[in-house]
């Protein structure tokens, strides 16, 4: 970027009283300035204005490197003493090759794995060329080949079908080209939607399909950015692993990784590093430096075929609705006004909702809208034989999804919805597991969450930290 | 090179006051003071800015830090100085004083008001030009002494100035921070810290590097210490307060001494640090005279099969697989021995590093041949030399410790070396009892500030700026001047402002006809007398004085007979201070400020009633 003075960018991020000042003493950003104003005295670097700041104060970089604000309306005079440009740039290095590697493919969504920071918006902006990648995170060339493509540039809320349905044509692809396993970049806060779909979309890949983001952004030095991506390129390229998995901290420690089944995972806490928790079952495996430890055995296994089911449809038509006490009908009507084809809930214990909203419900279904039924406890079964209430629910037709996440069931259904809308075929499909979407059982040890404050947990947590 | 006597002897006895000796060194030094704000709460969380620490802890945390590249697109020289160290960083966290915050598993809340409210008193008396619009920024730490690897930090006001026994001193920036971590141990790859202080509110004062003499550095250290106290927004106390001393002279560098406790260290530490800078350019036209290049220090061999043969505590690590290594100093004896600073050679300058940097830190850590000390190594340098055909012109480095730590262990002394041909490193060092300093990092520069994207920029008004200047006192010098012109001196101006008996002061003087210095001396001297004896002072406020010393018979009244006064009622019968005031009494009686060193006690001894008080 270059900034002559006649250059627009020379008031880059500039309006209204910050850009008039700028106009008014001759200067612009990257010029080094004194600037006097009515309190007082600066000297600088201009910088560029963030977009979302306000116009009325220019940012000045003071030798110590600090930035401050002047309100632009106090300046009295500007004298422009120098001229400094930023060139902002991640140490670029070809990424290494050695044949004796496995080569990993890493897809980019958005997320930021690999950041750098933009100082004109303040927006971190990923870094994710191999070459990019290599000059922040070394290690990875001791793992792995590895190839990027980035597919989005989205944030993950911003993920949605028509993203689902590219990732997932991307890998196929990638798989049956010879890749030895996959890495998708991804945001985390829907991480565990993008897990569900993709493990009913990809079905029984020959090599591991592994989702990483970071809770910390790789702009800064206590990111979990570096070793999650140094754990996901180990699994997906050494692991015998072939499953849709999210590898993200274990502890909120640099200690190790755990590797989630794409359909059990989910993210339980909005800004922890260890927020990812297998729900109602025990992870997969856990992955260091040093190995991978797989937790369990029914895992399926690498293969060398190439052979990939890829099944990548979508009917958006779907959603969660979330029961509180006290929800009335109109509620459930107006989705069926608006064209919902399926409706999960995530009802209170066991799978319940309250009595006034069963004539809705019973509307909803006469119309074609298929109901089914997760419990907003995470944790757990739905069982609707227990009380009168879950009875009367099924005699509905409202339909219970066993231990499905209510955000995996809202994957699933609308996966299958693109199939079919016979109702006993949607229904086969829904509670026929894929993926282990739905478990036979839940072990005894799979809802483990410590109370911190007990005894015997603080002595744990001291000797093996957090 | 000059004898090792002549050398110690040359400047060591010059006074620190000696403006003529230190010009000729071309010595400048600054000031870089923190101090905790009297806040309830941390600066970006709800926690307690507790006032007491406690080793107590409920949980352990561990991470790594890596460096990241600057808003201006560089890496920080001090960053990758800490990546090699590959340090594994323990947190102990507390429940009551750490929240998800400070282990960096949450963004920060908004900035606590009352701590920038508390701020803009000082921005104010420190005459600075204060800021219109915050920008929080990050200041990258990767020792681990914060959890996120960086500082949340930003400047509240610029450009101010200190007025010091006539002297304008440059107030370069007033900034507003949190605090670092406590070190509890630091061994090998593993460091530990307590996380209580996290995060309490600081300030920085940084003076411009306006001060030529260490007296003067001290003097401006005091000055900016009553300030704070007059400020009334920070808290007072040992460990309360961290001065950071920034040294250079002519040809040498800014090198910064960080965290010195007490301000009557500082000319010392000061003094020897503009020496060491001298030796040290002195050590630069050594090398440059005998033609030494980086070539000179590029020999190196693995000599722990040697080393096996002989029992010098630096080889103790062997027998459990460590390894030693040699490195080769063509044309350099008498180099590591040079002296640099009381009891320090530049071989020290080495050894830092390789405990810093390479995490060889079970001492010694080396040796070498220029070191009387090492004279039973003498075979295993003779061998070296033989292996390597180097002569007694060379100088042989021999270093011991943990085989992975080797590879860096040889760098660094390499990389010391190399450095000495341009003269002083930039670094930051720590203090060592007696003027001394060793290594601590590389300093770092502008380079490690980033903005920090979790917060947006706190836009200040007129209304922000008018409540601190009506907050803040009077300047302080002109309240000294006013002391003085009352009748005080020096020393108990000095003392009364460097403790909180000024508001006592203040409060009582409209009140009391007593001669200034009279009212100085009972609250300064005779109150702490009696509080050490165990006599309860509290009562003894401004309305007690006026009570006392408020007619008129009291302006001529005598200091002997005011302190009976006092003393009478605060209950106190002559003779029987003596009996409750013993040993025991006189511990535990906080001892306010760390005024005058002559003790208070002392003067009450010659003074007025030296059978009663004995300290
Ligand atoms: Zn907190």
């Amino acid at each position: 970027m270059t900034t002559a003075p006649d250059h627009p960018d020379r008031f880059k991020g500039y309006r209204g009283d910050g850009r008039a000042a700028l106009e008014r003493f001759g200067t612009g950003v990257w010029d080094v300035v004194d600037v006097e104003s009515s309190h007082g005295r600066f000297h600088g670097l201009i910088l560029p204005r963030s977009e979302t700041a306000d116009e009325h104060h220019l940012v000045l970089k003071l030798d110590t490197g600090y930035n401050v604000g002047v309100a632009a309306r106090s300046v009295t005079a500007v004298e422009v003493v120098g001229r400094r440009e930023a060139h902002y740039k991640i140490p670029e290095k070809e990424f290494p090759s050695d044949a004796g590697k496995p080569n990993v493919k890493l897809f980019g969504t958005g997320g930021t794995i690999a950041s750098r920071l933009d100082y004109r918006t303040g927006a971190v902006i990923p870094a994710f060329s191999p070459g990019e990648l290599y000059g922040s995170v070394p290690e990875l060339a001791d793992i792995c080949n590895l190839k990027t493509e980035k597919l989005y540039a989205v944030f993950s809320e911003n993920m949605g079908p028509e993203q689902y349905i590219g990732v997932a044509g991307a890998v196929a692809r990638e798989i049956e080209n010879g890749v030895d396993g996959i890495v998708i970049g991804h945001g985390t806060d829907t991480m565990h939607h993008t897990a569900g779909i993709l493990s009913f979309m990809i079905q029984d890949p020959p090599v591991p399909i592994v989702m990483v983001g970071s809770q910390r952004s790789s702009d800064r030095p206590s990111s979990d950015a570096a070793l999650n991506l140094i754990h996901a390129t180990k699994t997906a390229g050494h692991s015998d692993i072939a499953e849709v998995m999210v590898c993200m901290f274990g502890p909120t420690s640099d200690e190790y990784g755990l590797l989630h089944r794409g359909t059990r995972v989910r993210k339980m806490h909005s800004s922890y590093r260890s927020t990812f928790r297998t729900i109602s079952d025990i992870p997969v495996a856990l992955v260091s430096k040093d190995e991978i430890r797989p937790l369990r055995q029914d895992y399926r296994r690498r293969r060398t075929d190439r052979k990939v089911k890829l099944d990548a449809v979508y009917d958006d038509r779907v959603t969660i609705l979330y029961y509180y006490p006290g929800m009335k009908p109109p509620l459930v009507d107006s989705l069926v006004e608006n064209g919902y084809k399926g409706i999960v809930i995530a009802g209170t214990g066991l799978g319940h909702v309250n009595k006034p909203l069963y004539p809705a419900f019973k509307r909803a279904i006469a119309a074609g809208v298929h109901v089914f039924m997760t419990v907003q406890t995470l944790w757990g079964y739905t069982q609707m034989y227990v009380y009168d209430t879950g009875r009367d629910l099924m005699e509905l037709g409202i339909v219970p999804a066993g231990n499905m996440l209510p955000e995996v069931a809202l994957m699933k259904l609308g996966w299958t919805l693109a199939h079919t809308t016979d109702r006993e075929e949607v229904k086969r499909l829904m509670l026929t597991s894929v993926a282990g979407e739905i478990t036979e059982r839940e072990p005894p040890d799979a809802y483990l969450v410590y109370q911190g404050g007990l005894p015997e947990i603080e002595a744990y947590v001291k000797k093996h930290r957090m | 090179m000059p004898e090792d006597d002549q050398q110690s002897s040359r400047g060591a006895a010059v006074p620190f006051a000696d403006l003529e000796f230190y010009k000729s060194l071309g010595m400048k030094s600054g000031l870089e003071i923190h101090r905790q704000l009297d806040t309830e709460r941390k600066l970006f969380c709800k926690c307690p800015a507790v006032r007491t620490y406690s080793d107590h802890f409920d949980a352990e945390l561990l991470r790594h830090m890596r460096p990241t590249l600057s808003e201006l697109g560089e890496y920080d020289p001090t960053a990758l100085m800490e990546f090699k160290t590959k340090k594994e960083i323990i947190y102990r966290l507390a429940r009551d004083t750490v929240c998800t915050y400070e282990m960096d598993d949450a963004p920060p809340f908004g900035l606590n008001r009352d701590a920038l409210d508390r701020a803009l008193v000082l921005g104010v008396m420190l005459n600075l030009s204060l800021v219109d619009e915050l920008h929080i920024a990050r200041k990258q730490y990767l020792d681990g002494s914060i959890p996120t690897g960086f500082q949340r930090t930003t400047i509240v006001g610029v450009d101010g100035f200190l007025m010091c026994r006539g002297r304008r001193i440059g107030v370069r920036q007033l900034g507003l921070e949190e605090d670092a971590c406590r070190e509890v141990s630091d061994k090998g790859h593993l460091r530990t810290y307590m996380t209580d202080r996290l995060s309490i509110p600081l300030i920085e004062v940084v003076t411009e590097a306006d001060m030529r003499t260490p007296a003067e550095v001290a003097f401006v250290a005091g000055v900016i210490q009553r300030l704070c106290h007059l400020s009334g927004v920070v808290r007072t106390g040992l460990g309360k307060v961290r001065q950071d001393v920034n040294v250079s002279i002519a040809g040498g560098s800014r090198v910064e001494i960080k965290g010195v406790p007490r301000i009557r260290q500082i000319p010392a530490l000061v003094h020897w640090e503009a020496l060491r800078q001298r030796a040290l350019l002195e050590v630069r036209d050594l090398c440059k005279a005998r033609g030494l290049d980086a070539g000179a220090f590029a020999e190196d061999l693995d000599v722990t099969e040697h080393a096996r043969r002989f029992s010098h505590p630096l080889f103790a690590g062997i027998s459990r697989g460590g390894k030693a290594h040699a490195v080769v100093l063509r044309n350099a004896a008498g180099i590591l021995a040079y002296p640099t600073g009381p009891r320090r050679t530049f071989g020290h300058e080495v050894s830092d590093r390789l405990r810093v940097v390479a995490c060889v830190d079970r001492m010694p850590n080396l040796a070498h041949s220029d070191d009387p000390d090492c004279f039973g190594l003498s075979g295993l340098f003779e061998a070296v030399r033989r292996q390597t055909g180097a002569t007694c012109g060379d100088a042989v480095v021999v270093t011991a410790g943990p085989g992975r730590d080797m590879p860096t262990a040889v760098g660094e002394i390499r990389l010391r070396l190399c450095e000495a041909l341009s003269g002083v490193p930039r670094e930051t060092r720590k203090a060592l009892p007696g003027g001394a300093t060793c290594f601590e990092r590389l300093l770092p520069g502008p380079d490690r500030m980033y903005p920090d994207t979790d917060l947006p920029p706190i836009v200040l008004g007129q209304a922000d700026f008018e409540r601190a200047r009506g907050r803040a006192p009077g300047a302080l010098w002109d309240k000294e001047a006013g002391y003085a012109a009352a009748g005080l001196s020096v020393e108990q101006t000095e003392r009364l402002m460097t403790t909180d008996r000024f508001r006592l002061f203040d409060a009582a003087a409209p009140r009391v006809r007593l001669r200034a210095s009279v009212l100085a001396y009972l609250l300064l001297d005779w109150l702490t007398a009696l509080s050490r004896a165990g006599i309860d002072t509290r009562p003894a406020d401004a309305d007690l004085l006026a009570r006392l010393f408020g007619g008129e018979d009291a302006g001529t009244m005598r200091q002997r007979d005011a302190a009976a006064a006092l003393s009478a009622a605060l209950g106190h019968v002559p003779g029987w201070v003596g009996k409750a005031g013993g040993k025991g009494q006189a511990q535990g009686q906080g001892q306010a400020g760390t005024g005058s060193g002559t003790g208070a006690g002392a003067r009450v001894t010659s003074g007025v009633d030296p059978v009663e008080v004995r300290t």
